[in-house]
């Protein structure tokens, strides 16, 4: 295989890993029933925290700890005004995305451009030097071997394990999971900190890793943390799904990257700005089964065809926890 | 496990819904418990459950005091209770249902889990896959799920808060069984329901509940007057049969088919007169729901023609359904019919056809009063809907359909209600049937349907019987087609 192919390939796996803990701590998050918008702004603030504790501290371990503090902070706001104070999610949240981001920006003016501390390369001996699958997968830093980790975790926790069926079981329908013994509110406490956990460590690995520095408004920061709340959506809560769309979100970068030379005509900034619209554009399409119009559409075709595209559509289909932001009352 | 409940007292705000309740259940025993909507019934079940805790009061198992302050602890204690809808989750599958709240590792064991059902299913003769989802199932497997759940935590009291509402005459049939066998191991049942034939036929002794007070017990020989006397404080008779149909044709169904991921339905050609009522009878799940939403436009049917008179309706969009006079009443009041968090006042204005963009508030105000007393809502213009109970939200459903009306579309019009409300619905219903509209509904109750209806289908997995005279038929032999015989 072509050696910058394999890099390329590699390069994707690394940037993707952010977005991926950021979906997954939302997919934990809305498992369980609660709505947190505050990823975009969230991620901001936790890459300029992140940041700025390496430089000060020279440990870059300090400040993905510092993120992932910073990120369960913000989740807890959401939580205690959801759940405790049952505002509204969506309004709280919203409202913590763009305040965590000026905040980012506020504060991180002293970091802008200073050089800092990175991760670490970690070559895993052995595994490393494997032809072609080496590059790809075994010569990354901790945080992305990490990512690689976390999918699977969170996947098997999600669906294997009895704690992980109690949270599908708060999210889906929190009185019957009550009157199974769970201790609703405190599970989606619990739940939200560690999903904000998650999401708090996207900044660092950013900031500290991926797109190392804080630049302020052009570290290109901006955005991400909506594409990831797209993704828990459209991956349809599932963290398996989930992170093939951080996977293929990272590659459409990538191919703006790579075919800025060879299309001089094309403004970059339209390169850079693509992903988005394009990401958002699959994702409509991946999901389209889950649309009532696509059933009526349906109902007026050919017999043959019909039954193709239905068991086609019905695989994609995803729904929602049933409970999703709504707050649990027992009275 | 002898249960007492005793001076139990609970407050929702101002409301008083159970108010001094004494109450001794004997081991081994089936004990009814009846009332009318919003009598408490299902207020005292979950205090006793552990759902609600009461404000005042004790209960004893086996002569000790308990506590019992959440449905853990009541599983704890043996007490176990199926909700009037089933607190299960739909999307996931039978087994994951069962291991919830199942106390144990951090990987579930499956293939245990599976050895305790299936033995539980040979016990009782239930057949439930596994591996299904619980969407998938009907009503009563959900009920049957539910069961055997609470059974393997080891529940030696068994509450079921009106099991019988959503399943067929065999199911019921094998739910009896099953309740019997039970008691006769020494288990304590109680059975909430609304229907006094399964009250008297399963129950050893009956208590009755009114305005949240305990209003008297009695044991067989029940004298159904007697205990519809007890619940309503005075007597309620059914009214006679009304016929209205008139040969005047509405709406039309030539070869009609219609198509969902679980099932199909085939050829259906119907005409529906004006004033006629046709009752749709099956197991829940057989196609009735489909039938219904494509009659009013809400899915689109894969292939036959759709008429409303001369108009060709067929593929055209619900609104025009809408326009023609057709409306479609869903079976899941608060999750379809009426919007959580909105006052009746509200739900009045939004059902008006609209004619500019403020709320004239003086207006809202007279349309809503006038319509409570229509429809004898116990309700403020300012209730929020989901703070009615079961009977009265029905109520307010009806209130806001439009008048005048050509076709209606229901889905379990009374699922839920006590006698005295349903012979209301009823009465309010045959009174469109006068004035010329046509009614197509599912039941779940053979004996509404057979003393409602004009006509009757029988649906079984997706198969549509030929329309029955209701004159020609009985409750037995509609209870034979719904178990598949003869399609
Ligand atoms: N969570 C609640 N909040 C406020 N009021 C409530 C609540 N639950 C019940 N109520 C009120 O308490 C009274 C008793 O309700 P309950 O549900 O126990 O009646 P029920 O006998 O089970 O009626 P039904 O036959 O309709 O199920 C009703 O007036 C009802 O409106
Ligand atoms: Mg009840």
């Amino acid at each position: 295989m072509d050696t910058t192919l394999i890099i390329g390939i590699a390069g994707i796996l690394a940037s993707a890993g952010p977005i991926v803990f950021a979906a997954i701590g939302e997919t934990i998050i809305e498992r369980a029933g609660v709505i947190n918008l505050s990823v975009n702004g969230a991620i901001l603030l936790t890459a300029m925290a992140g940041f700025a504790v390496g430089v000060s501290t020279g440990s870059v371990l300090l400040g993905m700890l510092a993120g992932a503090l910073i990120g369960a902070l913000v989740a807890l706001i959401v939580a205690f005004a959801s759940i405790t104070l049952k505002q509204s999610q969506v309004a709280v949240g919203f409202v913590l995305a763009l305040l965590c981001r000026d905040l980012a920006y506020f504060l991180g003016n002293p970091y802008m451009g200073l050089s800092g501390p990175r991760l670490p390369h970690l070559p895993i001996p052995g595994l490393a030097d494997i032809p072609v699958l080496g590059t790809i997968f075994f010569q990354h830093d901790l945080m992305t071997y990490m990512s690689f980790v976390l999918i699977v975790l969170a996947y098997v926790y999600i669906f294997r394990t009895r704690p992980g069926l109690m949270l599908q079981g708060i999210g889906e329908r929190p009185a019957a999971a009550y009157v199974r013994g769970a201790n609703v509110n405190l599970l989606r406490y619990v739940y939200t900190v560690i999903g904000g956990a998650l999401i708090g460590l996207a900044g660092p690995m950013y900031s500290l890793s991926v797109k190392a520095g804080w630049k302020g408004t052009i570290s290109g920061l901006d955005g991400i943390g909506w594409i990831a709340l797209a993704l828990t959506i459209f991956g349809g809560w599932n963290p398996l799904r989930a992170a093939l769309g951080a996977y293929f979100f990272a590659f459409l970068q990538w191919l703006g990257l790579v075919l800025q030379p060879s299309l001089p005509n094309i403004p970059s900034q339209v390169l850079q700005v693509a992903p988005f619209p394009l990401m958002i554009l699959t994702l409509l399409l991946v999901n389209i089964g889950n649309a009532e119009w696509v059933d009526r559409t349906l109902a007026g075709l050919p017999e043959r065809t019909r039954h193709a595209l239905a068991r086609v559509l019905r695989a994609m289909r995803t729904s929602p926890p049933a409970a999703l932001g709504m707050p649990f009352e027992k009275e | 496990m002898n249960v007492e409940l005793i001076n139990i007292h609970k407050w929702f705000g101002p409301v008083h819904a159970n108010d001094g309740i004494t109450l001794k259940i004997p081991s081994g025993v089936i004990q009814g418990l009846l009332g009318e909507n919003g009598a408490g019934k299902s207020t005292l079940m979950k205090i006793l459950s552990g759902f609600y805790q009461a404000d005042e009061g004790e209960i004893h198992l086996d002569g000790k005091p308990v506590k019992i302050e959440s449905p853990a602890d009541a599983i704890r204690h043996g007490v176990g209770m199926l909700h009037q809808d089933p607190l299960d989750f739909p999307p996931m599958r039978v087994v994951d249902n069962l291991l919830i709240g199942h106390q144990g590792g951090l990987f579930p064991n499956r293939a245990e889990a599976i050895r305790a059902m299936q033995d539980l299913q040979a016990r009782f003769g239930f057949n439930i896959d596994p591996y299904a989802y619980v969407d998938s199932l009907t009503v009563g497997e959900r009920q049957q799920l539910e069961i055997m759940r609470l059974l393997w935590l080891g529940a030696r009291v068994l509450i079921l808060d009106e099991p019988t509402t959503g399943i067929s005459a065999n199911q019921k049939e094998k739910l009896f069984a099953t309740l019997r066998a039970l008691a006769e191991q020494g288990m304590t049942v109680i059975f909430v329901s609304h229907k006094l034939e399964e009250v008297e036929e399963l129950c050893h002794r009956v208590a009755v509940l009114r305005q949240g007070k305990l209003v008297g017990e009695t044991t067989p020989p029940y004298r159904t007057e007697e205990l519809v006397k007890m619940m309503f404080g005075k007597v309620v008779l059914p009214e006679d049969k009304t016929h209205f149909s008139s040969s005047d044709p509405l709406l039309r169904l030539e070869n009609l088919s219609i198509e969902d991921y679980r099932l199909q339905i085939q050829n259906v050609t119907l005409t529906l007169h004006r004033g006629e009522v046709i009752g749709l009878a099956g197991m829940e799940g057989s196609g009735q729901r489909q039938f219904l939403q494509a009659c009013a436009g809400i899915i689109r049917p894969v292939a036959g023609e759709i008429y409303l008179g001369e108009k060709r309706l067929t593929g055209r969009p619900y609104r025009e359904f809408l326009e023609a006079g057709i409306t479609y009443v869903p079976a899941a009041r608060l999750e379809e019919g009426l919007i959580p968090g909105l006052t009746l006042t509200e739900h009045f204005v939004l059902a008006e056809p609209q004619n500019g963009l403020v709320v004239n508030r003086q207006k809202a105000a007279a349309l809503t009063a006038q319509r409570i007393a229509d429809f004898s809502i116990k309700g403020m213009p300012a209730s929020t809907v989901e703070s009615l109970s079961g009977g009265n939200q029905q109520r307010a459903l009806l209130a806001m359909l439009r008048q005048p009306l050509n076709v209606l579309l229901l889905e379990h019009p009374t699922r839920g209600l006590d006698i005295e409300s349903a012979i209301w619905i009823w009465g309010k219903l045959k009174e469109r049937c006068r004035q010329g509209t046509g009614i197509i509904f599912t039941s779940a109750d053979l004996e509404e349907i057979l003393h409602y209806s004009d006509r009757i289908l029988v649906f079984f997995g997706g198969k549509v019987s030929q329309p029955i005279e209701a004159t020609k038929t009985s409750v037995e032999e509609l209870g034979q087609l719904i178990g598949g015989k003869g399609f």
